[in-house]
């Protein structure tokens, strides 16, 4: 575990803290009461259907909007009243990458890193071409961005968050059009960074990502929080089912009623009849093993046996309920 | 903490000071760079160039201008080509130097908001205070550039298309050509400072939206409001207010002794509109939500 406190200039016990973060627009109430706990060198999966209210906090968090109430604390210290210290030392990829279409990539960083108040010219050259190499556009660095494909484009916006060193990475949405081998590259470069010490915040409606990649992750809906924690404990909050594939379905039905185990149809195969049942529903929390072992016991032919663990995505779901008529 | 992008060295003081004045104007640096190095603005000033090239070459291919005929000054020039250059400064006032302005002032932060490019600036972190005051320079040298293109431009073509000699001033003086040029440059600073109070506008207006094309075609407007309205006697009262009354005060650059009076009039006016614009894009900038 990396210890907290980043790079010795201060130490803080959260590197993202939020307390009733809320944001109106009008009448409509985008975030509304957030209060968000990013430990250090957690890389945090920050999910949400889409006008969840995610990128309005990223925003906030930022300094680029201004909250309607609640306070926001990166690294240790308050936005936005103290943004000339915190920003520096933190990079963002902000609702995709922006960049100016008539320069080239490796000016587009140059340029940004000029409007750096703190970055220092005689390193720029330096650290645009580590920052491009990074991201694998090195041979692209002379090329005008008007000519980048949109995956190019969000590298370039990943080089960008990677000028200089950094305690903390906000990063929406960081795998937004790139195909399956930039996916990839961009959750080895995640975990990189976060094993060099910095605490990376990654917004995300792809729910295989964040599995694969985080360590804590928190769920938005309809702009509040519904649920925060390390990635395990928010799966172990479902529960884990079995799953049995038998052609003896009325006979499994009334074993598995014995067990103190409600059994559904999960539809009929072309050998048997799928069973699905949870596991944790059973009062004595039995082991999946004396399940099939009752089974057979009780003539039941077993062709098929599985525990689920709920994903992420069902929790999810459960969460932020189903279809496209979510975060009214 | 090992850090995967190498950290910079730490300096000493004096190196850290020295420093923190080169990132103040690297921004400044890389705003004119952006500036002066998009084909948009070399489209302007071309645009800018071209005015004198046609008065010369339309006064070349035809018949002498009869004198009162046309812009002050166009008669004069088949007999000195440095008259190119102030006719030419004298017909872009009213409109071609606004509207070149205009694009100018009016893209300044909404371009880079309509961009994306905005939040970036913000998030590295630019300042607003210090971005807000970095774009109206670079919006105040596009406003020196642009009479001096229109002067250059007009110096050199009447020089290659007609004679040089002798200017004969307003005031009746005759002074010699390099003497002319400085006039030329002094109309040039004139024009500078007399469009200093639309850009504050300008900048104003960005601050406001996110579709730059609308802040620039807003500049330009007002700009010719100003004109229409210090064009009409009824509203009399209101003429030493607006920032166009002075934009055709130059003439007295062309007096010998100079007359500096409409100068520091201009000056005073279109400090005034910098200061008041300026407070209102500050106003406007610093509590705005960057949703773009």
């Amino acid at each position: 575990m990396i210890p907290p406190g980043g790079s010795g200039s201060g130490t803080y016990n959260l590197a993202i803290e939020t307390r009733g973060l809320t944001k109106h627009f009008g009448r409509q109430v985008a975030v509304d009461s957030v209060d968000l706990a990013v430990p250090p060198g957690s890389v945090f999966g920050f999910l949400g259907p889409n006008g969840s209210g995610k990128t309005t906090t990223i925003r906030m968090l930022l300094g680029l909007a201004a909250a309607s109430a609640g306070t926001v604390s990166l690294l240790g210290m308050e936005m936005p009243g103290r943004f000339r210290d915190v920003l520096p030392r933190v990079g963002a990829l902000v609702e995709g990458p922006a960049f100016y279409p008539f320069l080239s990539g490796a000016a587009n960083l140059s340029r940004l890193d000029a409007a750096g108040r703190s970055t220092v010219p005689a390193t720029r050259k330096g650290r645009v071409d580590r920052a491009l190499e990074r991201v694998g556009l090195s041979h692209a660095a002379g090329k005008k961005v008007h000519a980048y494909s949109l995956g190019m484009k969000q590298r370039l916006g990943i080089a960008n968050a990677l000028l200089a060193r950094r305690d903390l990475l906000v990063l929406d949405e960081p795998t937004n059009g790139l195909d399956p081998q930039g996916t990839r590259e961009v959750r080895n470069l995640v975990r990189s960074l976060a094993h060099d010490g910095a605490t990376v915040f990654v917004s995300s409606h792809l729910l295989a990502e964040v599995e694969q990649m985080c360590t804590h992750a928190a769920i938005m809906s309809a702009g509040r929080l519904v649920a925060q924690g390390p990635l395990a404990e928010l799966r172990r909050a479902g529960s884990a089912r079995i799953r049995l594939l038998t052609p003896d379905a009325g006979q499994a039905r009334s074993v598995l009623a014995g067990l103190g185990l409600a059994a559904e149809a999960g539809g009929s195969q072309p050998d048997g009849e799928v069973l699905l049942a949870s596991l944790s529903a059973a009062a004595d929390g039995r082991l999946p093993e004396d399940v099939v072992g009752q089974l057979v016991a009780g003539g039941v032919r077993v062709r098929g046996f599985a525990v689920e663990r709920e994903s992420l995505e069902d929790r999810f779901v459960a969460l932020t309920g189903e279809g496209f008529d979510v975060a009214q | 903490m090992p850090s995967s992008v190498p950290a910079e060295v730490p300096g000493t003081a004096a190196p850290a000071v020295r420093e923190a004045r080169e990132s103040a104007s690297s921004l400044m640096l890389s705003e004119l760079r952006v500036l002066f190095g998009r084909r948009r603005t070399w489209a302007l000033l071309l645009a800018l160039a071209a005015i004198p090239v046609l008065i010369a070459i339309a006064v070349r291919v035809s018949s002498a201008v009869p004198p009162g005929r046309g812009p002050a000054f166009l008669d004069r020039i088949s007999q000195n080509g440095l008259f190119v250059a102030f006719t030419a400064m004298l017909v872009s006032v009213p409109l071609f130097l606004p509207l070149t302005v205009g694009v100018v002032a009016g893209d300044t932060i909404a371009g880079e908001a309509n961009l994306g490019t905005l939040r970036y600036l913000l998030v590295a972190p630019a300042g607003r205070v210090r971005l807000l005051l970095v774009k109206y320079a670079g919006a105040l040298a596009f406003c020196i550039v642009a009479p001096l293109t229109v002067g250059l431009a007009g110096a050199a073509i009447g020089a290659a298309l007609f004679p040089v000699g002798p200017v004969t001033l307003l005031s009746g003086d005759v002074i010699q050509p390099p003497e002319a040029a400085v006039r030329i440059l002094l109309i040039a600073a004139y024009l500078a400072v007399s469009l200093a109070g639309l850009s504050a506008v300008g900048l104003f207006l960005s601050t406001l939206t996110v579709v730059p094309v609308g802040a620039m075609a807003a500049t330009v407007v007002v700009s010719v409001v100003s004109q229409v309205l210090d064009q009409l006697p009824q509203l009399e009262w209101l003429h030493p207010w607006l920032f166009s009354h002075y934009w055709f005060g130059f003439g007295d650059m062309l007096r010998q002794p100079l007359l500096w009076d409409s100068f520091s009039s201009n000056a005073l006016l279109q400090g005034g509109y910098i200061a008041v614009f300026g407070a209102l894009a500050y106003g406007r900038f610093v509590t705005r939500d960057i949703l773009s």
